[in-house]
């Protein structure tokens, strides 16, 4: 009898640990426990849950690289794809619920609010990286561009961080921890490449 | 013990898979309770306890001498929510802190250091500073820097009345606050997220306003302490920063005193901070305000919606420069 493919629990378990805030989320706005200003509160929830699922997925190479380990790459896609399904939710909350399709106020604060400016700009960089995410595309791209277009991954990702920065008014713990996380990620990538490079 | 028929044992592949099968399930629940856990934990913000948060049905009422004719009639912002998002870094940084956390601060004994320009410096305690002037509910609107809103019907007294029984001298041009420094009891404190202890300040006309208010009490009761026990500056035509919780000092001084946020980012937080749609903070707009409880955006009004009585103050000032 062929076994099963390895880990088959590991995918579906992390998706639904995964929606488990979306249901807390609609859950307390429905019984009113999000805070005095819920959107606000599902705003930031939402955006700050999309930036740890990009920098969980952007964590996935560096482990292998590290630990040894292969399992991480098995969700690799699915992380990225559950950022980007958070970040979309974000989006959509600050332009449905907040500015209630106030294209014009939207783009004033697009344009003069440097962290929406990059938090926008985070959020248009990941939509070909969504939209390329499936075993076809890497096909139809070839690996090496499809490689080359995904390392914005680590743009977008250090974009979301500074847009968080930037947005706090003066406790920057979270957001500075978020950014250095990411800085190490990059730093154990480039140590191996050098490393390659010089065997 | 018979041996079962082998018609009835499970063939040993088929008992591998069950095995298989509810391992696989432990492990998709472990893992999608472990992330689904970890996400929440990292969200925060569910409800306050309200064990520990002290709103249930507040502090002692207070005896309120009289209704003031300054109150706006606007829909009141629930007890709940005015005791329950605050601004109080002292407390720590989100909204939902100072409910949780500001029980350990002591109100009683409290002295307030009153002294700079003025003929009778001294030190009163809140008890007395309270009995100098008849307490009046008055319902003001407040806005906060971030964009949101509250109408608050606040116990309190003007500062005015305080100040004129301290007697300012001719050289007293501001009025400095402070708010109390003890890490112990504000464990915010020990984090640097801000130079302790809050300080704010005024111009002495601004402080002598009639709006201007030195609260004791919200909803007819004592403050709580999340809302600045026992003392707070109320100044309905500012941004709610200048609203210092309580306070252990007021100096009454020459020169323009230094203030918490301005020190801390004078780009994005003035010294006068009028509420002012017209001028926004560099990181978001100031145009709009969402009132605590609704769930679309309003106007932000000039002077918070108080330019008729306040306007004049500012005569042929540049409030884009002081802003």
């Amino acid at each position: 009898m062929a076994r099963s493919r390895p880990l088959p629990w590991l995918g579906p378990g992390v998706l639904a640990g995964a929606l488990v805030p979306i249901a807390v989320i609609v859950l307390r706005g429905w019984r009113g426990d999000l805070g005095a200003d819920p959107i606000a509160q599902a705003l930031n929830q939402l955006g700050l849950i999309a930036l740890v699922f990009l920098v969980a997925a952007l964590a996935c190479t560096p482990l292998k690289l590290l630990m040894g380990w292969t399992w991480p790459m098995r969700i690799r896609r699915e992380l990225g794809l559950l950022g980007f399904l958070y970040a979309s939710l974000h989006v959509s909350t600050y332009v449905g619920l907040d500015q209630r399709f106030d294209w014009a106020a939207i783009w004033a604060d697009v344009t003069k609010r440097k962290f929406i400016f990059v938090g926008a700009l985070a959020f248009v960089l990941l939509v070909p990286l969504a939209a390329t995410s499936t075993a076809w595309a890497v096909r139809r791209l070839g690996f090496a561009r499809w490689q080359r277009l995904h390392r914005l991954a680590y743009v977008a990702t250090m974009l979301a961080a500074v847009h968080f920065y930037w947005r706090v008014k003066s406790d920057v713990r979270e957001p500075v921890l978020y950014a250095l996380i990411l800085v190490a990620l990059l730093l154990v990538r480039a140590g191996n490449r050098l490393r390659v490079r010089a065997a | 013990m018979s041996t079962p028929p082998s018609s009835e044992i499970t063939p040993e592949p088929l008992y591998l898979r069950r095995r298989e099968f509810i391992r696989n399930a432990a492990l998709f629940g472990a893992t999608a309770a472990g992330v689904g856990g970890g996400l929440v934990w990292l969200m925060g913000g569910g409800r306050v306890d309200p064990e520990t948060a002290q709103v249930g049905d507040g502090p002692a009422p207070l005896t309120i001498a009289r209704h003031s004719t300054l109150s706006t009639d606007e829909l009141l912002t629930p007890y709940r929510d005015v005791t329950t998002y605050n601004n109080f870094y002292e407390f720590g940084t989100d909204k939902s802190d100072p409910a949780e956390y500001a029980h350990t601060l002591r109100t009683r004994p409290w002295s307030i250091r009153i002294d700079g320009e003025v003929a009778k410096p001294q030190d009163v305690d809140i008890d007395t500073l309270t009995g100098w002037a008849a307490i009046e509910e008055r319902v003001y609107r407040m806005r906060c820097v971030e964009a949101w809103s509250m109408v608050i019907p606040w116990a309190g007294f003007p500062l005015a009345d305080v100040l004129q029984r301290v007697e300012p001298t001719s050289r007293a041009k501001y009025v400095a606050f402070t708010t109390l420094l003890d890490p112990a009891e504000m464990p915010g404190q020990r984090e640097r997220t801000l130079p302790w202890p809050y300080v704010e300040g005024l111009r002495i006309d601004e402080a002598m306003h009639p709006l201007t208010l030195l609260a004791v009490g919200l909803y007819g009761k004592a403050l709580p302490n999340q809302n600045g026990a026992p003392l707070r500056l109320v100044v309905p035509w500012k941004y709610g920063f200048k609203g210092i919780k309580s306070i252990v000092a007021i100096r009454l001084t020459e020169t323009q005193p230094t203030t918490t946020w301005n020190q801390l980012a004078p780009d994005e937080y003035g010294f006068y901070a009028n509420v002012n749609p017209a001028v926004d903070h560099p990181r978001w707009s100031q145009a709009t305000e969402r009132r605590i409880g609704d769930l679309q955006r309003r106007p932000t009004l000039p002077f918070n919606g108080y330019a008729e009585q306040v306007a004049g103050l500012y005569t042929g000032m540049d409030l884009r420069v002081d802003f």
